[in-house]
């Protein structure tokens, strides 16, 4: 089947696909945003975190054809746009980097991704509701202190 | 696979990782996420059995699936049809004989994946089952299942006097499950062959780059050099990528199509595809005098190495030459075995040995402690290793062995106040299924003190290789050393510009163009790439200060290749004695845990700690090391577990095997990192990576053994060994 997905606030062209695929499958592997990681396939490691209408899902579970005429929001889109065209972190992505919240990295655009949506719900979590929104993100490096220290790092600086 | 750049912090600063950009923004490259115009994609059909003979393989329905190019099976392995790390026993594609669940028999390239699936499943075998042998111990007297036999090692450890005995003696049995390195990227590689199909370019996610190299290349029938590899985008490896997984088969499946292959396990896979860590059985008597000196320690270990040989042989190693832990022990018989049996075979996990070893000689200080009625944490500080000491091995302690102080800087931690009560604070969290009664939930403190060798061990030829080129005021490093995470990009930076003097510096990708680098384990590559790295610059160094004392430009190019190779070790002779390990490390962790004495649920509320480290490169960095270590040893107490029935995994995948979440994990309290130098390490430095992952999981259980006065005598601990 030949259907049309709302990513990143572009419209893209999925042709000659099976119904059954993932979105996951379908953002890696047919629209070139490679970003969205697998690592369990089964909706427990957050590691293919996506925004789906303000909603965050692992598009490992989601059947692509069913984010028809729907907006979905990558790690590919989380970035600061300068008015010159040029893209730059964002203050989470900024206090990943800093913080030492990064070793591997394999899963650490869901974690952007799931913190963003945090901080956009929740601009002010106490530490138990960010390691309850972080929950649903598996990190095998760090053991969660660096990624806690970054996304307080981040509310201390948006409350400021 | 991009080299990198940034102005380089000098040692003790907390630099950031150059690849941290990219991957904050999804943009880094993993060895999943590799594509090439034309490629096919390689799938691997496995065995369901646990042990059986193989009667027939019938690829003809397979091979006719629209799509599919090249269906392999053991008779198309052009070169030695075994590979292994420390002895070639385990088969690249199974011969006759399929001796564990999950065993590789075929390999399939086709143009989309799903066509290799379908093809995979098409193909038949014919098997036909055999007894299968799943016991550690029955394993060391039973008939063998393989034509090498069933015993990787037998090691004997005999020191001091045999008869000796103390007035004191408490014994133990402890067991230990079987733990995955769980890393998240799962295991990919792609394949290119050479135009002229002599030779193949292998991009993978691999520990340990020039082993790899040399293991495909014997399985090829190729010389080593026609064998180029480098290393992709490594999402995490904890030991788990240090034997060879998918290298061999995608390398057949693109010499063999002509064209190039990519390969991706999933996690299902990925839990059968790769070594996970040895179970152990443990029994042990400890003997002290009235006054809390340790007089011999007793102990007998059996690690269960699965089906094939892997790395079981040093695992046993350290499990026996560590058996007493950071103690001075005058005498000492040990007894270890490590075996084959039907079971998925074990290898290389964070630790190596030490863990399990960890989990009885801390068991046994706490009986001890109580059969003496003496402080646990006295009792460990008045038979604390210090420099100068002895181990069991009779091997003499000569670097840094500040046992006493991380001791006394862990305990020193004040200990945590009451937890808020909140639903998700309480034992079990988010999975807290019952009410259960508030007041039934006791807190347990419990302490434990490891020690870890740190580099290759018993005689091996251990080293690092390191190209340093200076030109235009920008330094470049070439050395093979995987970067799986751990943070070499930053070090091998910070080394550099600290000897040079330089900002710019960049890491180039490590691939086999370079001499060997090792492995990325036994916490080496800060001090055994680092040398490498700082050696090579030092040299740099030298002929610049040449060049200036002559009156010379140093403005030109320069380069050096070195090799750093640590002092080297002897192997251990029939009773077990030797200097067979370079340097240690050592760490004390104290737990804190909450338990539901009704519902069996623990939660861990803190661990303090302290680790002795030589010198800190990257503050930032250790302490990253030390958080996610310990988040490993926490899991292995409370929740990790590959559940095992006659031989068959029973939880292979995220939903059954479970890792610690953001919720799971205690905050951790770093009390000291104990700077003392170790002697010959780059800058005094330490390998710190192990360390975390060994104590912590002791001092977890012993934690909930002060709250339950349960035995806690296996882990994971589960709700069943507490509330029933």
């Amino acid at each position: 089947m030949t259907y049309s997905l709302r990513v990143n606030g572009e419209d893209h062209i999925v042709s000659d696909s099976w119904i059954g695929e993932s979105l996951l499958f379908v953002l890696r592997g047919r629209l070139g945003l490679p970003g969205s990681k697998n690592a369990c396939e089964q909706g427990e490691c957050g590691s293919c975190s996506v925004v789906v209408d303000d909603k965050l899902v692992c598009s490992c579970l989601m059947l692509a054809a069913s984010c028809i005429g729907r907006e979905i929001k990558t790690v590919e889109a989380i970035a600061n746009n300068g008015r010159d065209g040029t893209e730059s972190l964002t203050d989470i992505q900024q206090a990943f980097v800093q913080a030492g919240a990064v070793q591997c990295g394999f899963c650490t655009p869901g974690f952007v991704v799931a913190i963003n949506h945090l901080l956009n719900e929740n601009p002010r979590p106490t530490e138990l509701e960010v390691r309850e929104a972080m929950s649903g993100n598996l990190c095998r490096c760090t053991g969660y202190g660096r990624i806690l220290d970054a996304v307080a790092q981040v509310v201390t600086e948006r409350t400021r | 696979m991009s080299a990198t750049t940034i102005r380089s912090p000098r040692v003790g600063e907390s630099a950031i990782r150059p690849d941290a950009p990219a991957k904050v923004q999804g943009k880094f490259g993993f060895s999943n996420d590799m594509w090439i115009e034309g490629m096919l994609h390689g799938v691997t059909l496995r065995s369901p059995q646990v042990h059986a003979r193989i009667v027939s393989v019938d690829v003809t329905r397979a091979s006719a699936v629209p799509g599919v190019h090249a269906i392999l099976t053991h008779a198309d392995i052009p070169g030695a049809d075994v590979y292994g790390l420390e002895h070639a026993d385990q088969p690249v594609l199974a011969n006759g004989i399929a001796r564990y669940f999950g065993e590789p028999v075929a390999i399939v390239a086709a143009e989309h994946p799903e066509t290799a699936r379908r093809a995979a499943a098409l193909i038949k075998v014919i098997y036909e089952p055999l007894d299968l042998l799943v016991d550690s111990e029955e394993a060391i007297t039973a008939p063998p299942i393989h034509p090498e036999g069933n015993v990787f090692r037998h090691l004997t450890i005999s020191h001091g006097n045999p008869d000796a005995i103390g007035d004191v003696i408490v014994e133990g049995s402890y067991e230990v499950g079987m733990q995955d390195q769980a890393f998240l990227g799962c295991e990919a590689g792609l394949a290119i062959p050479d135009d002229d199909g002599a030779g193949v370019e292998l991009f993978v996610s691999t520990q340990f780059l020039h082993v790899d190299r040399d293991q495909t290349a014997k399985c090829l029938g190729l010389a080593p050099e026609r064998v180029r590899m480098t290393v992709a985008g490594v999402g995490g490896a904890f030991g788990g990528r240090e034997d060879i997984s998918l290298q061999v088969h995608l390398c057949m499946l693109a010499l063999r199509t002509k064209r190039p292959v990519k390969m991706e396990y999933r996690r299902d896979e990925s839990f059968v595809g790769h070594v996970h860590r040895h179970p152990a059985k443990l029994e042990y008597r400890h003997h002290a005098s009235r006054d809390g000196k340790l007089v011999k320690v007793e102990a007998r270990i059996v690690l269960d190495g699965g089906a094939y040989a892997s790395t079981s042989s040093a695992v046993l190693a350290n499990a026996c030459c560590f058996a007493a832990g950071p103690y001075v022990v005058p005498n000492a018989r040990i007894e270890g075995f490590a075996v084959r049996t039907n079971n998925p075979p074990c290898g290389a996990m964070r630790g190596f040995g030490n863990v399990q070893a960890c989990f009885g000689h801390e068991a046994q200080m706490d009986k001890l402690a109580v059969a003496l009625d003496m402080d646990p944490i006295e009792l460990r500080l008045k038979n604390a290793l210090a420099t100068g000491d002895r181990l069991i091995t009779n091997q003499m302690i000569t670097g840094a062995a500040p046992v006493e102080a991380v001791i006394r800087a862990c305990a020193d931690v004040p200990l945590p106040t009451d937890s808020s009560g909140e639903l998700l604070e309480l034992p079990g969290g988010a999975g807290r299924t019952a009410a259960g009664e508030r007041d039934r939930i006791v807190r347990g403190v419990g302490f434990a003190v490891s020690i870890k060798n740190l580099m290759f061990s018993e005689g091996f030829d251990d080293f690092s290789t390191a190209r340093v080129v200076v030109d235009g005021g920008v330094a470049t490093i070439h050395c093979a050393c995987a970067e799986v995470g751990q943070g070499f990009v930053t070090v091998a930076q910070q080394i550099a510009s600290a000897v040079l003097d330089i900002d710019e510096v960049v890491v180039a990708p490590a691939d086999t163009t370079v001499g060997s680098a090792g492995s990325t384990s036994a916490s080496r590559q800060t001090m055994m790439s680092g040398g490498a790295v700082e050696g090579a610059c030092k040299a740099i160094r030298h002929m610049r200060d040449s060049d200036a004392a002559a009156g010379r430009s140093t403005e030109g190019r320069y380069e050096f290749t070195y090799e750093h190779h640590h002092r080297p070790t002897t192997t251990l002779d029939e009773n077990g004695q030797g200097d067979a390990h370079v340097s240690f490390a050592f760490a004390a962790h104290r737990a804190v845990v909450d338990v539901d004495v009704d519902l069996g649920l623990v939660r861990v509320i803190e661990i303090a700690t302290a680790q002795d480290v030589g010198k800190i490169i990257n503050p930032l960095q250790a302490v990253g090391q030390i958080e996610g270590g310990i988040a490993q040893g926490v899991g292995l107490a409370v929740m990790e577990e590959l559940v095992i029935k006659d031989g068959r995994i029973l939880n292979a995948s995220f939903t059954d095997y479970l890792l610690p979440t953001a919720l799971d994990m205690p905050t951790v309290r770093i009390g000291a990192l104990i700077e003392e130098p170790e002697p010959g390490a780059p800058f005094g430095a330490k390998g710190i990576g192990e360390s975390p992952c060994i104590s912590s999981t002791a001092a977890v259980a012993a934690a909930i053994r002060a709250a339950t006065n349960k035995p806690v005598n296996r882990i994971p601990v589960r709700p069943q060994d507490l509330a029933l």
